[in-house]
Parts: structure tokens; sequence; C-alpha cells
């Protein structure tokens, strides 16, 4: 089991035929993803062979779900058009709609999430990213940029708001593996929150416990806490970027900001450590408090 | 600043009173001849510059040179004050407050009126609550008429005045979505003799993403007013801040350096208190020019002491980022001065650490976990 995407999800590349789509396009095949085509209208009727299999571009989301049965969309088109490219995603209908795109406009996306809130979404499709690394249950599926030799299968479930934070705490943890991780984006308005991947994890049988990572900026690690205290029963434990960042500079991400005494890593920390999650002060620790948990249950 | 919130205001339509930018005390004395009283006020990009003494009443243009001359150059919230601006002073009757802002928690859009304005607004919050009035607005049908309407209301503004507040909402809302900001904020919102409204102070953020769709807001970046350091790795479009300590910090993925930073902080305390000197994020491709851009910019930072170039291979493999450092240490020759740790994790390790230990280069020191390497820059830093 996993949380969003499995072995059986058919996924669709929107911007397979670009550079970044290309290249990625051809790691999630060898990872194991069914990825069965891409869209791209002005190559539609084409095909293009990428990690050894042959992909066909289809016109439309809705054409490309209609002949191959996709429930899943990786998008890489340029922040300019991502906007157009979620809202087609939704009007067709899409399960899963996973934004790697890096630098869309706010406002693109505030408008995205209240198409995605409105009746317009006719398939209940969930939005990640933009502006992440995406998601991958080892093993089974990768929809998304993630390395998939990192880590294999195993009882940790992960969230977090950086690709690369992802990635190395992947690695630290690569001795017990796990059910799935996720990087839901470093943007300010996002479509997938901790508190979404939380409670989808406590749900999975397979996840025995969570990792959560967080960064400088908002208010999401706060609310998650609250949300943990209430509803997640499974163990946490959580890590927080950014003790060093300066007030006012933004640190990367577009969501990475200090804002007066709001949003500091502190105040992230304490929060989580109020309601009973342990915060290590480093990547290592933090996998090293993992290890202990996996120990003890 | 002040004054170019105030030009996106005027290109808007919103009810605002320009006034002359000086740069030095002649140009304010100048200014003030044409205006009349004027207000001298301090440009940075903070708040409270009334209460800093960023703000004076001139009553003739040798009163308004000699507050040019006191406040240019002075300090605000760290910030030095590089020019004023010369605006005409106003009869005020009451002061309002009004913004629109980016809701990240609700992931919408939040207006925020009140009549109790010119003074910061969460004081009003916390002194009277009441006269706060906060209305979301859905991201998809945004500020019409009508809900141009329910915020004036709602927020009691004055009855003489409504359908000059209706306009005022309507004109905001347009600065909002049509310069793709994050914020947008009138405070004062004056109420001047006559029942006239206009716009009195302002701050505009604008959203770095949308700048491909912006090409005139070039003109807001403001050079001056820049790090050395940070100008020069933009122009290099390397994604830098500079911060105060001695050990130069490389890496790749935001979420990743920022954890690096810590990570470096903490070795620190062990090592005489050294701190990190730099977030610099090079992102995916770690090629041997953006290494050597990276390396150039950290290395002309006085500061630096030792420098620590972490780099998790996920997609970018290590051997590609080991090639880039040896290739960026050829590159800067002679002006690569202090020593490096380099920790290499992921994609192709073995390679990549292969790669380095066969350059031999006498500044590299190779560390294979991040703790230790932090460790070990901080040592270096200290030394």
């Amino acid at each position: 089991m996993s949380i969003y995407l499995n072995k059986d999800s058919k996924i669709i590349v929107q911007g397979m035929t670009g550079g970044m789509g290309s290249k990625h396009t051809a790691l999630m095949v060898e990872a194991g993803s069914q990825i069965v085509g891409g869209v791209n209208a002005r190559k539609a009727g084409t095909s293009v062979e990428l990690g050894g299999k042959e992909l066909p571009v289809f016109g439309t989301v809705k054409e490309a779900m209609a002949e191959t049965g996709a429930d899943v969309s990786v998008v890489f088109v340029p922040p300019a058009f991502t906007k157009d490219a979620c809202i087609e995603a939704i009007d067709a209908g899409i399960g899963l709609l996973v934004v790697i795109t890096e630098g869309v406009p706010v406002q693109d996306t505030a408008e995205v999430f209240a198409y995605l809130q409105s009746d317009a979404n006719v398939g209940g499709t969930r939005m990640i990213g933009p502006n992440c690394p995406g998601i991958i249950t080892p093993g089974e599926s990768l929809a998304g940029i993630t390395p998939a030799t990192i880590a294999g299968t195993g009882p940790v479930g992960l969230v977090s708001k950086s690709g690369t934070l992802t990635y190395q705490m992947m690695y630290e943890l690569r001795d017990h593996g796990f059910s799935t991780a996720i990087g839901i984006g470093g943007d300010p308005i996002i479509g997938t929150t901790h508190i979404d991947a939380l409670a989808a994890f406590e749900a999975d049988p397979d996840t025995k416990a969570i990792v959560m990572i967080g960064e400088i900026g908002g208010d999401a690690e706060e609310r998650a806490a609250a949300y943990i205290k209430e509803h997640v029963t499974k163990p946490v434990v959580g890590y927080v970027a950014g003790f060093t960042a300066p007030e006012g500079k933004t640190m990367g991400h577009a969501g990475a900001i200090v804002s007066g005494s709001s949003g500091t890593a502190q105040a992230k920390k304490e929060a989580l450590e109020a309601v009973g999650v342990k915060v290590g002060k480093t990547p290592s620790e933090t996998a090293e408090l993992m290890r202990e948990v996996l120990r003890s249950l | 600043m002040e004054y170019q919130a105030k030009e996106l205001f005027a290109k808007h339509d919103v009810p605002v009173t320009l006034g002359i930018v000086a740069n030095t005390p002649d140009e304010a004395q100048a200014a003030a001849e044409q205006l009349g009283v004027v207000v001298v006020k301090a440009q940075v990009k903070a708040g409270g510059r009334g209460k800093a003494g960023g703000v004076k009443l001139a009553k003739t243009p040798e009163e308004a040179r000699a507050h040019a001359e006191a406040i240019l150059g002075m300090e605000i919230k760290g910030l030095r004050v590089n020019r004023v601006l010369i605006a005409p002073a106003a009869s005020i009757e009451e002061e309002y407050y009004f913004s629109f802002l980016l809701d990240r928690a609700n992931r919408k859009y939040l207006c925020i009126a009140s009549v109790e304005g010119g003074v910061e607004i969460e004081e009003v919050a916390k002194t009277n609550p009441e006269a706060v009035r906060q209305t979301p607005i859905d991201a998809g049908t945004g500020v019409d008429e009508a809900k141009a309407r329910e915020i004036v209301a709602d927020a009691k503004f004055p009855e003489a005045l409504t359908e000059q507040a209706v306009q005022m909402v309507l004109a905001l809302w347009k600065v909002f979505v049509e310069e793709d900001a994050t914020l947008v904020e009138v405070n004062p919102l004056a109420r001047l003799a006559g029942d006239k409204l206009e716009a009195l102070d302002g701050k505009v953020s604008l959203d770095e993403n949308a700048e491909f769709r912006h090409e005139d807001h070039q003109v807001f970046v403001i050079r001056d007013e820049e790090d050395p350091l940070e100008a020069q790795a933009k122009d290099k479009n390397l994604n830098y801040v500079k911060l105060d300590g001695s050990v130069g910090i490389i890496g790749n993925g935001a979420g990743l350096v920022m954890s690096t930073l810590d990570v470096v902080a903490y070795a620190g305390e062990k090592h005489g208190g050294v701190k990190p000197a730099n977030f610099l994020d090079i992102g995916g491709g770690a090629n041997a020019q953006v290494m050597a851009d990276g390396l150039h910019v950290i290395l002309g930072d006085e500061q630096v002491k030792a420098v620590f170039v972490n780099v998790f291979g996920g997609i970018t493999a290590c051997d590609e980022v080991a090639n880039g450092i040896v290739g960026a240490l050829d590159i800067l020759g002679d002006e690569a001065t202090k020593p490096l740790v380099v920790r290499l994790d992921g994609n192709n390790v073995d390679e990549g650490r292969r790669i380095l230990n066969e350059a031999a280069h006498p500044l590299v020191t190779m560390v294979d976990t991040m703790d230790g390497a932090a460790d070990k820059a901080a040592e270096l830093a200290n030394a």
C-alpha cells in the first residue's frame, strides 16, 4: 500500500517533449512507472521513444485519458503555460495532478486552487505542487523527478516542502525504506499540504511512522502540529530547515521567508514538539530519531 | 518603496499625489520650491519611518533642504536612506487602512479594511480588533463592484465617502491583479479636507515569479539598494543571500541549503561561534561554470574564511559536480585561496569522490557526512 500513487497508476506527461519533460519521462519509465503517453497540441499524433518505450503524443489531456485510461498527469510545461495546463487537466477529470514546474506566478496557482475548490472540479482532482519534486512509491511508481534509486520500499511515510531535503532524508533512511515519499513544494500556495499527506499516511496500513520536513515561512507546520494532536496516532518525527535565515529574505523557495516574528523555524519546532513530535536538529539526527521510533514499534 | 507604490497606484487610477523624488538636499529644496509646504519622507523598504525620524514637515524650501540633509544617509531598521520623497503637505481629517494580500493559510486572497489607520494595523488588531475588518476574496471570482460595496459597508467608512471608497477598492484590486502583487497596502488611506479620499502612503509587494509578464517592473529594481555581492550573484542568475558569518556555503536545492546553514551554525558553536556567510543554491545543473560563478561570488566576500560545498546528487550526478568543482578551481586559478570542504552523496557518489581524490587539489578536503563536513568547515573558518 501507499498513498496517492501505486503500481496501477497510469501516468501521462504534459510537456513530455520538452527538455525537462523528456529527460524525466525517460527516468520515470526506467523507474517502473506506467507512463502511457504525453500531451502536446502541436505534436499530436506523433510518438517519441523515451526510456526504451515508444510513447504516443496526444493533442489534449482529455484525448489522452480516453485513449489510455490515464489517471495521473505530471506537468513540466513552462511557468507561463502552467495555469492553462492545470485547468485543462482538471476539466478532463484527471485524478492526480503533479505539477513539477518551478516559478509559477502565485496568482496563477491561487486561481488553479480556486478552480479545484469549485464545482468545475468534476473529477475530484488532487493537485501536488507546484514547484515540487513529485511523489514516489518505491518499487511501484514515480510521478516526478525524485531519483528512484535512493531508497526502497519500507514502513516510513515522508512529506516535505523541499526536493533535495526529501532526497537527503530518503538517503539517510535507506536502511528502512519508504511507503511513499511526497514533496509538496515550496511555493506560498500548494495543492496538497502537510495535513493532507499526514491524513493519507494515517489511513495507509503500510505506513508505520511518518517523517515531516518543513521550512521557514507561512504557518503550515503549526497547523500540521494542531492536526497531528487531534488526528494522527502514528509516530511522527519532524525536521525544520531555516533556523539561521534572516528576516525578510527569501531563501530560494518563493514561500521560504520569515516575516516579522512569524514563520520562524523555532516557532515551528516548538509547535511540533508541543504535540509530542520529536524534532531533529539536523537531517542525520532526525533520521536517528526515526530509527529509534521504528525500533520501539 | 512608497514612491514606487504610488507610481503603480497612479497607473491604475488610484487617487494619489506623486510628489517628487530627491536624491540630494539640493533636489529636495528645488522640489519644495515647486510644491510649497511639503513633507520630506525617507524612502526605504521598512515601516515605522515616522517613528525613526524619517518623515518631517517643511514649511519652506530651506527647511525641506535641512530635513533632507538630516534624513539622507540615516539608517532605518538597518537600511540606509538614499532618497527622499518630497510630497505636498495634505490636510488630513481622518486616517483609514486598506489592503489586499495573499492569504497563504487559506490559499486565497484577503482584504483588510479599517477605519482606524495611520498606525500599524497589527496594533489596531490588538487594541481594537472589531475595527479590523477581514474579507476573504476568492481567487477565481475576484472583486467586482458588488464585492467592493460589501467591503466598504463592512468597514464602516463614512457614508459621504462610499462612492469614492468603492472606486478606490476597485482601482486597488486592479493594482493587485494586473501587477501580480502579493500585497497592496494603503496606510493611511486619508480623508482630506473637502471629503476627498486619497492614498497618502502605500506599499506594494510584487511576485518575482511573474516578472516574465511585467517587463516594466524592472524599473523598480534599485541597484544601489542591493548588497554588491547579491547584485553580482543576480547578474549570474545565482540564488544568493548575503549573511554575516565566515563559512561560505554552496549547495543544491533551497531546502538542503537552508539546512546546511543551520548545520554549520550548530557546528560553529564548538568552533568559536563561526556562522554561515551566505545562502547559495546552485540548483540542479552544477556544471563547472555555475560552480565557478558561485565560488567567485563567495570568495569575493572578505568575511569568508572557508567554504562548504554540500551537494546531494539527486538528478545531478556527483561525478558531474566533482568535475564542476575541479573545473571551477581551474577557472579561478590564483583567485581560489580559501579552503574548500566538500561533501558529496547520492547519485554516482563513488565516481564523484574518485574524481576529487585524483585531482588532489591542495585546498579541497572531502568529508563523507553533512554533519562531519560542517564541523570541518567551521573548524577551518575558526583557524
